[in-house]
């Protein structure tokens, strides 16, 4: 039966961790994760998953036994957040280069120093070049939507993928989410079929093995190429998603984009506040949109340009700073893609929010001022700009 | 490596999915040896046959015959020289390590049944 409760963005989550019902799950905790699995560790003790709980000591640990378990030719996942997933870093690419769908929850956090526990995305954008499929989330729905669509992402294409939320912002906050019948979502992800598991004895195999320079580069190559055939898997998988579920996801989402003269784009929870202010502004008659980047990683270079095209100007909002890059990360895509793509729109670039900073609509609503400066003049002051931060 | 040798390798799209080989027991075909810079040197009539090279040996490379050690192998031996170490016949070793380069000068001087 679909219910729609008042769940928060870590229990809708472990709600759908529970019905993926994964074979293995590996974690440790760290805030603001540790409640995903710590409401999937009660699933397991009440008996309600038939999941293989380990309850490790570190989380390259929980990423380890997590790839082991994957190897091994489970269903397997994990989850963490900031500095969890940065202890996990050499695992992350040995889970991709050994192309194991692990599907991983992770739960944007800032990273130290100076420590801090709330939201931004300096965490899963130091891995954006990791090999994982990368899938960000602006509310508890579209989390809960996109892991289960992630089950089956990973093990069509091989890879491994972490489906994000903001710290706090969407892992603490209450939400009305509709949750699917267990046996809809069964249905939807389908058993899992190895192609080679370890645990088949008859056929032995060895993975991970040693590759110097006669054959590292050609496993590297079908990598890239692996991660090349990822995007029209999400579409056909999100396709088949509305079809049975209702909802649809596309890579990105296009709000009142498509005649507007300026444009914000934005990752995560934001993009909420960001349409607060489109709405806003549309009133007043601003011809204002916006594009909410959903999957990050592979980057939708064509895709995102060619929604950005016909703009006088466009801002593009970062949640990390990418402190030691020309411009933060996603600012960086984008005008990569614009710029190969022969699109130039005016492009800002907006660093906000670290370390869990509020952003408001009108601080939003500010930005679609400046770019109507920038639209009008045809010039971009500031390259580089600073939401919130005191000077 | 040759032109010859390199026609045989696969290109990207031949290889299996994620760097794994499909069969067991591939790392015979893999000739460490060549790695060594001094090689286990077997002395028959000194050998006391309590194969704890063989035990020690973390690359397989002591062969036995009948429950007995008959050579060590030197295609995959990458002489590290445990098995001279653990080698306890006293005073003198069943297993004495000697530099390759040593080896090669002296060739055709000693007679070794070590090599397999």
């Amino acid at each position: 039966m679909r219910q729609k409760l008042a769940i928060t963005g870590n229990e809708a989550m472990a709600y759908a961790m529970k019905q993926i019902n994964p074979d293995v799950v590996a974690a440790y905790p760290i805030t603001p994760a540790t409640e995903i699995v710590q409401i999937f560790s009660q699933y397991v003790a009440d008996g309600e998953v038939d999941t293989e709980f380990v309850a490790v000591e570190s989380e390259h640990s929980a990423m380890s036994a997590t790839i082991g378990a994957s190897a091994a030719g489970s269903r397997a996942m994990t989850a963490t957040s900031s500095q969890g997933f940065a202890l996990m870093w050499e695992m992350l690419y040995i889970a991709s280069a050994l192309r194991l769908p692990i599907v991983m929850p992770e739960v944007n956090r800032s990273l130290s120093a100076p420590i801090n526990i709330h939201a931004d995305h300096s965490d899963t954008m130091g891995a954006r070049d990791s090999g994982w499929i990368q899938i960000y989330c602006e509310n508890s729905q579209e989390a809960y939507d996109s892991l289960i669509q992630a089950v089956r992402i990973a093990e069509k294409c091989l890879l491994p993928i972490m489906v994000t939320i903001d710290g706090f912002i969407i892992s603490h906050a209450m939400e009305v989410v509709e949750t699917f019948d267990n046996k809809e979502v069964q249905d939807f992800i389908g058993k899992y079929k190895p192609a080679h598991p370890l645990l088949d004895v008859k056929n032995p195999i060895t993975i991970g093995a040693i590759d110097f320079t006669d054959y590292y580069f050609e496993h590297k190559r079908s990598q890239i190429e692996a991660m090349n055939n990822v995007m029209p898997v999400i579409l056909k998988i999100a396709g088949e998603f509305q079809k049975t579920f209702g909802r649809n996801y596309g890579l990105f989402e296009k709000y009142m984009l498509d005649d507007a003269e300026t444009a914000i784009v934005v990752i995560g929870s934001t993009a909420g506040t960001a349409k607060a202010a489109v709405n806003n502004l549309r009133k007043q008659g601003k011809k204002v949109g916006l594009l909410k980047v959903r999957v990050f990683r592979p980057f939708p270079a064509k895709e995102i340009s060619e929604a950005l095209s016909k703009l006088k100007a466009v801002a593009i909002l970062d949640r990390s700073a990418g402190i030691n890059a020309y411009t933060a990360p996603l600012f960086t895509e984008i005008s990569s893609a614009l710029y190969t793509q022969g699109k130039n729109p005016k492009a800002v670039n907006y660093i906000y929010g670290l370390g869990g900073r509020d952003i408001f609509v009108k601080d939003i609503e500010n930005v679609y001022k400046d770019l109507e400066k920038i639209a009008i003049t045809g010039k971009v002051e500031n390259l580089i700009n600073y939401i919130g931060v005191r000077e | 490596m040759s032109d010859k040798d390199k026609k045989r390798q696969e290109g990207w799209k031949q290889l299996p999915t994620g760097g794994t080989i499909l069969e067991g027991g591939t790392a015979k075909k893999y000739k460490t040896g060549d790695w060594r810079n001094s090689r286990p040197v077997w002395n028959k009539d000194k050998c006391i046959n309590c194969l704890r090279c063989w035990v020690y040996c973390p690359d397989s490379a002591i062969i036995l015959k009948e429950g007995k050690v008959a050579g060590i192998d030197l295609e995959h031996c990458k002489g590290c020289g445990i098995c001279s170490e653990e080698c306890p016949v006293k005073p003198e070793k069943a297993i004495k390590m000697v530099p390759e380069k040593q080896k090669t000068e002296d060739r055709g001087q000693k007679t070794e049944k070590s090599d397999s």
